[in-house]
């Protein structure tokens, strides 16, 4: 399809401004002078509105979201987005609400509503956790996890420690090593044993330099780490602290809860857990909790309530961490995550959980017939299989089964992660895919296996019903092209 | 492909799959044939500067392909003399020809004793067959 | 409210094929000194319920204020075909377009975004977004440092205070010196360059709304082998010089002018530009153009090895997530103005500023701050403490500006204010009439 640009022609335009209507002489006075005027105006496109409406609209078409089928990308809960929320973000009472007002003077009193929603999600995010204060700052997963790191060394450094590694298991998601490494940290992996981190070699390696270790459990593989009580208590005896990926929390709302688990620091990601919508890459939203003695270091401002019930942004929190988003966070991303929460209530909180481990569990089951399951026991909310023994019986990869995959009108499972598994794949089809979709996934994916037996071309060949099949990513790489080229 | 190409006689070799050629004063340093067949096709290549200082495995550049991005190190210390600049443009070279065109530097100011810690082609092809 | 479709035959025939009785037996992997010890939250509300609730908070938030609020989020009119665009399921309830294939929408609207980028800000690679202006300006900074492997980054303090918070934030554990300074004049810049200077980062627009050439100030930079940052305003930059032309290396800035609501806060946008030279080492997500094996043309993520996917620790960042879809939204608001329309946006804005600004000077005891040239934000001094007066013209329905001694204590008399497209002159007129009825 032709870019934006490639449609402009000179003179079209869709912009639609308003008359200044003050006197002509405004405008010249505020002509630049060429020392501060570019040079030429951006080229940028000239299209009437009906045609950059029909252009992203056939965009559009060619892209697949949860809206279109069904998502069982493992790690990323891609479970339906509710569309109150949508409405709700759009209320004009807070789309159009200026992030400075209650930094005014008795600014606090014309935002109580957002404030409100903020105060309100930490109250109930501190009972799904068990943790005992919340930042909304952060932007997105990862940015939590950089918080939760931040929080570590702030910890750390008010008791006058030394120390400077964090440990992640072998299994972990890349950002958990990234966001270390980035806050200064110097990143050590302890392996694995049966699928879950070993607390033997985890002991072994825990010393007086750790300043924390990163987990998420149930782990990327999808399994729960039975020994977490242990490691927990070594982690502490070394004051060396836990801290949450909360990505996997879809697995077990309202039957474990981070803090009873021993850790310290948790990040949660709204657009996984608590149904906000994944944008084609983001917004997202990652709020950190704290147990108690880590409190102060949370990020300023904080959403506190006074004794006549108003809140009020408080920046009084001399050993915070400062800043870490410009303002509150994504209020938009976290409104609609509040608005999740409030329409599923506990007990629907609960159902998640049950649902989507029962659903990874029934994909376990039927798919174990034709396809080699990573870890021969339950699981919990995703599952893992691996694809080695096609690959080497038939020269048919993880990657040749996700394109083929495409083909039968599914987006494909997450592959070549975790990294312990070889030819990985993992399918997290979340509490929100009716049992004929699971079905239907179940049987595409053995019309798959029959195939890699007999006509692995075909899928070497996959995707053949998408609008470009699988494109170039060396040349793309070697040679790249990232924006469209001006016109000479 | 034979086991000649593989590891060619008279080289020496690092666990971490680099291989290193002495010519005269200049020691040839590139990655072997094992390495650029796990990365792929090779993408880009960050070259070290020209004058840096290395140490015998210590991190001297990095290679990438689609898929991932690999830390080459150096297998003896010495300072960058020359760097293989038709890598900018044609960074296959390195899986065409990983012991010929597809060489990445060349060092100066080595020590030949530090040769004593790296592998012959005999050792190094018995350490690939023990691992993968 | 529940949006599993789970019936409770489906959930038995579920179980039958785990020849279990009960979904609780899957939980059984978790220890019971382990369980939740307790699970105490509300119960679900239906939609109407909780839609009514939400709509009461935000009828708890001021809705109706005439703004001049800036601060470096502006009240720009967004067209409505951006919304209905961005809220097409397809774009939205997509993830990150990993699979290339069934994902060439998205990617080809982010090359799209990517391109618009670099011919605002004349650079030559732009990535597909970062969480904000305040993010991305750290991650300039510390891109600086990776590539010259020095450590001194020098901060003007006309860069937004919002900003330099979070840039010390991010870095205090990192042992860099972060010198914060009035750098506007190129001679007190002078005095800091060295050789341990990485990066310089400067604003244009100012904080305060003026226009500046720092050509002389990156050129001075470039002469120590440092790097120069400069944070952009997206809508100034279609009449202002170019980051390109300044000589800056990276741009940076935040885009929610480009068709973004307000939203209390976020979700924004991080917009980043950089030189060639510096492509590689930019974070975050890039599209890139090639063919399949077909010859057709199509777009996928590239240069993905120095993410946090395959990279981990030696990853460029950590970031995953971006703002994707504000990054769509941008584009299409882009495309809606246009080459011609962004310029009158630009200048219309200024304009209506120009008034303001008049309007406000002539009150007496009111005083002009800088010498401008402004973009669509302005200082004035007032004879009493800003805060006071704002306070008093919420009363009357305008929010009059930023009090500036929030961020700097030694301005407690300076208001900041800003004036978009949307400002009428009537309302321009009843800041006017309103400021000074109470001062």
């Amino acid at each position: 399809m032709k870019t934006i640009f490639e449609m402009s022609r000179p003179g079209r335009r869709a912009a639609s401004l308003p008359c200044s209507r003050v006197d002509e002489r405004f405008c010249e006075m505020s002509q630049l002078p060429p020392e501060l005027r570019r040079s030429e105006a951006a080229e940028l496109p000239e299209v009437a509105e009906i045609d950059l409406v029909r252009h992203y609209t056939l965009l559009s078409r060619m892209n697949f979201g949860v809206d279109v089928g069904t998502y069982p990308l493992g790690s990323c809960t891609m479970k339906y987005n509710p569309k109150f929320t949508e409405v709700a973000a759009r209320l004009p009472g807070f789309a159009g609400l200026h992030p400075l007002l209650p930094q005014l003077r008795r600014g606090g009193l014309l935002a109580q509503g957002a404030l409100r929603v903020i105060y309100e999600l930490e109250q109930l995010l501190k009972q799904i956790t068990g943790m005992d204060a919340f930042t909304m700052q952060p932007l997105a997963g990862a940015h939590g996890e950089l918080t939760g790191i931040m929080l570590m060394a702030a910890y750390h450094h008010d008791r006058s420690n030394q120390k400077s590694l964090v440990l992640v298991p072998d299994s972990a998601h890349g950002t958990n090593p990234a966001s270390a490494a980035i806050a200064g940290y110097q990143v050590v992996t302890v392996p694995s044993k049966d699928g879950v981190m070993d607390p033997t070699a985890f002991k072994e390696m825990l010393n007086d330099q750790v300043a924390g270790v990163m987990m998420t459990n149930p782990n990327t593989v999808g399994l729960f780490n039975p020994y977490i009580a242990e490691i927990a208590e070594a982690a502490h005896q070394a004051d060396a602290l836990m801290y949450y990926d909360g990505a996997n929390l879809n697995a077990i709302m309202g039957y474990a809860k981070p803090a009873d688990l021993g850790f310290d620091i948790v990040h949660l990601n709204l657009h996984k857990t608590f149904g906000t919508p994944h944008g084609g890459g983001g917004p997202g939203a990652g709020p950190v909790g704290v147990v108690e003695r880590l409190r102060d270091y949370l990020p300023i401002s904080r959403v506190d309530m006074r004794g006549d019930g108003t809140l009020f942004l408080d920046y009084d929190h001399p050993k915070s961490i400062g800043y870490v988003a410009p303002f509150y966070g994504n209020f938009g991303v976290c409104l609609k995550a509040f608005a999740y929460i409030l329409a599923l209530g506990g007990e629907g909180l609960k159902e998640v959980s049950q649902d989507a481990v029962l659903a990874a569990n029934y994909l376990r089951v039927k798919l174990g017939d034709k396809w080699q399951v990573a870890f021969d026991r339950p699981c919990m909310h995703e599952v893992v299989f691996s694809a080695e023994d096609k690959a080497a019986q038939h020269g048919v990869s993880a990657l040749d089964v996700a394109k083929a995959l495409i083909d039968e009108g599914f987006h494909p499972p997450t592959i070549y992660f975790p990294l312990v598994v070889k030819e990985a794949m993992m399918l997290e089809p979340t509490e929100t895919e009716a049992l004929e979709n699971l079905d239907a996934l179940v049987a595409a994916m053995g019309r798959i296996a029959d195939k890699a037996a007999s006509d692995p071309e075909a899928l070497h060949a996959a995707p053949i019903t998408t609008p470009v099949g699988r494109l170039d990513e060396v040349n793309a790489a070697r040679h790249p092209v990232l924006q469209e080229p001006l016109e000479t | 492909m034979s086991e000649a190409k593989k590891a060619p006689e008279g080289l020496y070799y690092t666990k971490e799959h680099e291989w290193v050629k002495l010519e005269g004063d200049l020691a040839v340093v590139g990655l072997t044939d094992f390495a650029q067949d796990q990365l792929g096709d090779i993408t880009y290549v960050e070259l070290p500067e020209v004058e840096a200082e290395v140490e015998q495995m210590g991190e001297m550049c990095v290679v990438e392909s689609v898929k991932t991005a690999a830390d080459v190190y150096a297998p003896l210390s010495g300072v960058v003399a020359e760097v293989n600049s038709a890598l900018e443009d044609a960074p296959e070279l390195i899986n065409q020809d990983c012991y010929g065109a597809g060489w990445l530097v060349k060092l100066s100011g080595f020590d030949q004793a530090e040769l004593d810690n790296l592998m012959d082609a005999a050792a190094y092809v018995q350490l690939m067959a023990e691992g993968e | 409210m529940r949006f599993t479709p789970h019936t409770p035959e489906d959930r038995a025939a579920m179980l039958a094929a785990l020849g279990l009785g009960s979904v609780d037996e899957l939980f059984a992997v978790i220890p019971e000194p382990l369980r939740a010890r307790s699970w105490d939250l509300p119960p679900g509300m239906s939609e109407p319920e909780v839609s009514q609730y939400l709509a009461k908070l935000a009828g708890l938030n001021a809705q109706n204020l005439v703004c001049f609020l800036g601060g470096g989020f502006y009240d720009h009119h967004i067209p409505a075909a951006v919304d209905a665009l961005i809220s097409r399921g397809e774009f939205y309830t997509a993830y990150t377009p990993y699979q290339a294939e069934m994902s060439q929408g998205i990617l080809q609207s982010i090359f799209e975004y990517q391109s618009a980028v670099c011919r605002l800000t004349g650079l030559d690679a732009a990535n597909a977004s970062l969480y904000d202006g305040g993010t991305a300006l750290y991650e300039a900074a510390m891109m600086t440092v990776r590539k010259t492997k020095r450590k001194k980054l020098i901060v003007c303090t006309s860069v937004s205070p919002i900003y330099r918070i979070m840039l010390k934030s991010y870095t205090i554990n990192l042992h860099l010196e972060l010198v914060e300074a009035d750098v506007s004049d190129p001679a007190a810049l002078e005095k800091l360059l060295d050789q341990d200077t990485a990066g310089l980062i400067l604003q244009n627009p100012d904080f305060f709304g003026v226009l500046h050439d720092y050509a002389p100030h990156f050129e001075a930079v470039h002469k120590v082998k440092g790097l120069g940052i400069l944070g952009c305003n997206p809508i100034a930059l279609a009449v202002a010089k170019t980051p390109a032309q300044m000589g800056a290396d990276i741009a940076v800035g935040e885009g929610q002018p480009l068709g973004l609501p307000l939203s209390f806060g976020g979700p924004y946008l991080g917009f980043m530009a950089v030189r060639e030279a510096l492509l590689r080492t930019m974070p975050g997500r890039i599209v890139g153009r090639t063919h399949d094996g077909q010859g057709r043309v199509g777009y996928c993520l590239t240069l993905q090895t120095r993410e946090q996917h395959i990279r981990r620790e030696k990853a460029t960042s950590n970031i995953c997530s971006n703002e994707a879809l504000c990054a769509l939204a941008a584009v299409i608001f882009l495309g809606l103005m246009g080459k011609q329309g962004l310029v009158e946006l630009a200048e219309l804005n200024m304009t209506q500023a120009a008034y303001a600004r008049e309007r406000l000077t002539s009150i007496d005891g009111v005083e002009p701050v800088d010498q401008g040239p402004w973009f669509n934000e302005f200082r004035v001094r007032l004879p009493i403490d800003a805060r006071v007066a704002v306070s008093r013209m919420i009363d009357k329905g305008i929010a009059a500006g930023f009090p500036l001694g929030r961020y700097y204590p030694d301005q407690s008399n300076n208001l900041l204010v800003a004036v978009t497209e949307k400002r009428s002159k009537e309302e321009i007129g009843y800041l006017a009439e309103g400021l000074e009825a109470v001062l």
